[in-house]
């Protein structure tokens, strides 16, 4: 990775289609971009689906991977965001030998201080989950560590944009006039 | 009163309903169900059986490009698959619309390392504009609609549908076939703000240097008329890509030659000059802008075009117009004020003289009634002898650039040559297709030695069909192109280039193909005159000089205006007239 990159998300409305993320992926490997995070699930508009890709590069080679996404024929549009234009979230569990936890006098401080969750409670093994930000989860990680974390898994980012415009439902919607006017003839 | 039918024969239907009346393939197991079928269909859709499935869809993309017609190549799975991969990127990059339909493996065996299965979707979904897998027959009409739409609406390019046996096999009800029109998530023909236009225009206006450059969005659109209404009223001095040419007429007083590796040296010098560039339908490939670095560092670059990946993707624009090439020029029309460029155009027919007085003559021409003729001179000799509307196909390489370089256009589609891609081989299987898709046409294909072996078992599509196709090989026992780069840039060490070939003759003789061989200078235009009055198909073997190079040349990674003249490694200068 070069100093000089920033971490992008790029968020993508799609049709669901068999093969969509290689599609996606492959505009990736051809430049040898290494995808960070990637997430996929409905939304709110019926029927498509939404992407969330983050990966590390500078301003104008994201620009034109967009330009390449959007270029595919099953996506609809493609976006591409800094943080500082987004609400985002990811989700970490983190598995723990219980026994290490219940000799630790500080275990209720520590989950307190991150936000974490206790999910499941074995004589084995403790569930926690934490959401956050990836420092954050990462730190509870860090924190965690000395108790022989088991298993530690992040999910990828997903992300909501702050803007009051909502770009995709006004390509719909313009190309639901354009599909009237098509019609038409 | 419903019918049944099975999803080949719906397949069929669909084909011949989306008005297509010729496919190219080659049939094979996981395919035969369509096959079958279509021995009931061959009233309404001839079938061109090729020796190979990449002379199939080379084939194809021949027909396409000299008609605008969409393409349609049908091959089985699994190896068939595979040998449609270069064509599939060939088109990609010469927006070349196909729809090519392979056979594959049926549904339940997917995944399972099937006889003659590949993951065709997977491989290629990275060159072609969509790629889809028919898995049951249900699909085919909503599959196909959308496959001809995607293929040849916006930017065309090819289409795979991956057809599953069990989906040929299938029974369906068969109602009147729908095409495709709409695509939700996919904007073929964007509307243009009138405020680009106006920016654009503003930009013309206050030019005093300014060039068009004609790229294969022009001939795709159909804006010929408007480019030249364009150029005309505002005195611009126009220069096309290698797929642009034949946009405007060579003739045309302002048609100022082609830019690119071994373009004329007007527009490549004056690129460096120009203080505005009007890009249509182009995409700044790398052959075109040398070291992008130092692209036009004088002009600001106005780029028009139908893809909107392709803005600043290799050289940074300063307006640019999403849309159709056709409708941006005659939108631009009437916000063009009339004017003059005298001077600026004059220097162009000034490099004009000079590359005519240090190229070009040398390149065409000779005295030596016993020496073999130059690659250009044929070239010149052949498009001169071939009447009205010809058609030039070539292969890569020498015969590529010269037959470029050196053919007169008259009309728009009169060039099909491998331009992104580079795909030797390309030319005669293309040149067969381009008969075909324009049987009126005299279509001239040009090859050297190398190229026309990659794919000379065409010679039998020829054979079996009686396609009139004038060939010319230039015969100069090299693999002609890298051998000149071996001369000028590796110390004259021809690794691999030389080649023992057989006597193309005696194998043309071995097709029934009427042919005859150039020696010596003195014979070409007997020969030439004995192809073009003989009726049908006909091979020129014409020796060449292997030591016959093209110039000029911008090496690679070269600003455009540093121009080799010759192999003295002389430079173009202005002022300088030798």
């Amino acid at each position: 990775m070069d100093n000089n990159t920033t971490l992008f998300t790029i968020a993508i409305f799609a049709e669901n289609h068999v093969g969509l993320l290689n599609q996606m992926s492959i505009i990736f490997t051809r430049r040898c971009l290494n995808i960070e995070s990637v997430s996929a699930s409905r939304c709110s508009i019926p029927d498509v689906h939404k992407l969330t890709i983050t990966c590390f590069s500078d301003r104008v080679t994201m620009e034109k991977v967009v330009k390449q996404i959007e270029k595919r024929i099953d996506v609809l549009r493609a976006f591409l965001y800094t943080d500082d234009e987004l609400v985002y979230q990811e989700v970490a569990l983190y598995k723990v030998p219980t026994a290490r936890l219940l000799d630790e006098e500080h275990l209720e401080e520590i989950i307190r201080r991150h936000g974490a969750r206790i999910l499941e409670v074995s004589r084995d093994n403790t569930i926690l989950e934490k959401t956050g930000h990836s420092d954050e989860t990462e730190a509870l990680f860090n924190e965690l560590k000395r108790y022989d974390i088991r298993q530690f898994v992040r999910s990828g980012r997903v992300a909501i944009t702050k803007s009051p415009v909502e770009h995709v439902d006004r390509f719909l919607s313009d190309q639901e006039q354009r599909r009237k006017r098509i019609d038409r003839v | 009163m419903s019918e049944k039918i099975t999803g080949a024969e719906a397949m069929i239907r669909g084909i011949i309903a989306e008005g297509t009346d010729r496919v190219f393939g080659y049939p094979g197991g996981a395919i035969i169900p369509f096959y079958d079928k279509l021995y009931d269909y061959t009233d309404s859709l001839t079938h061109v059986l090729t020796r190979h499935e990449q002379g199939a869809i080379h084939a194809a993309q021949g027909y396409a490009r000299v008609s605008g017609r969409t393409g349609v190549v049908v091959v089985t799975s699994g190896p068939a698959a595979t040998n449609v991969i270069t064509g599939l990127s060939d088109a990609m990059l010469d927006s070349t619309p196909l729809v090519v339909i392979t056979g594959q493996v049926s549904s339940d065996l997917l995944g399972s390392d099937a006889f003659q299965e590949t993951d065709v979707v997977g491989i290629t979904q990275p060159i072609t504009k969509w790629a889809y897998q028919i898995r049951s027959a249900a699909d085919i009409e909503w599959a196909l609609g959308r496959a001809f739409y995607i293929a040849n609406t916006g930017r065309p390019g090819p289409v795979v549908l991956d057809f599953a046996k069990n989906a040929q096999n299938e029974e369906i009800e068969w109602h009147p076939y729908r095409k495709c029109n709409y695509i939700r998530s996919y904007n073929p023909s964007p509307d243009i703000p009138e405020a680009d236009l106006r920016r654009v225009a503003d930009l013309i206006n206050a030019s005093r240097r300014p060039m068009i450059v004609s790229g294969h969005g022009v001939m795709i659109s159909g804006a010929e008329e408007a480019l030249a209404a364009l150029a005309e009223k505002a005195d611009i001095p126009v220069a096309s890509t290698l797929l642009g040419l034949s946009t405007m007429k060579s003739d045309h007083p302002l048609y100022k030659g082609m830019v690119g590796m071994h373009g004329n040296i007007g527009p490549n010098y004056n690129t460096n000059r120009a203080d505005l560039i009007i890009a249509i339908g182009m995409r700044f490939d790398d052959r075109v802008t040398g070291d992008p670095k130092h692209y036009a560092p004088q002009a600001k670059i106005v780029h028009i075009d139908i893809d909107a990946a392709e803005f600043d993707k290799n050289v940074r624009t300063n307006a640019t117009i999403h849309g159709d090439a056709r409708l941006a020029l005659e939108g631009l029309l009437p916000m063009i004020m009339e004017t003059k460029h005298r001077e600026w155009i004059e220097s162009f027919d000034k490099a004009y003289e000079i590359e005519t007085e240090r190229v070009v003559r040398n390149a065409t021409t000779g005295a030596d009634p016993m020496a073999a003729p130059h690659m250009g001179e044929v070239a010149l000799k052949v498009s001169l002898a071939a009447g009205a509307d010809p058609v030039l196909v070539t292969d890569v390489g020498q015969n590529q650039m010269l037959s470029a370089r050196y053919f007169r256009y008259s009309t728009p589609r009169s060039i099909i040559t491998s331009g992104g891609l580079g795909t030797m081989g390309f030319g005669l299987p293309a040149a067969i297709g381009a008969k075909m898709g324009a049987p009126q046409r005299t279509v001239c294909y040009f090859a050297g030695d190398g190229g026309f072996q990659m794919t000379m078992q065409e010679l039998g599509t020829i054979l079996q069909y009686g396609t009139g196709v004038k060939m010319i090989v230039l015969n100069n026992d090299y693999l002609g192109n890298v051998r000149q780069w071996q001369a000028i840039f590796y110390d004259n060490r021809y690794s691999q280039t030389p080649l023992v070939n057989p006597d193309f003759n005696t194998i043309a003789d071995a097709y029934g193909i009427a042919n005859a061989k150039v020696c010596h200078r003195k014979d070409l235009d007997a020969a030439i005159k004995q192809m073009m009055d003989h009726p049908g198909a006909f091979l020129l073997n014409v020796r060449i000089d292997e030591r016959d190079m093209v110039y000029p040349m911008t090496p690679n990674g070269r600003a455009v205006d540093y121009i080799l003249l010759n192999e003295d490694n002389e430079l173009f200068s202005m002022t300088d007239n030798g």
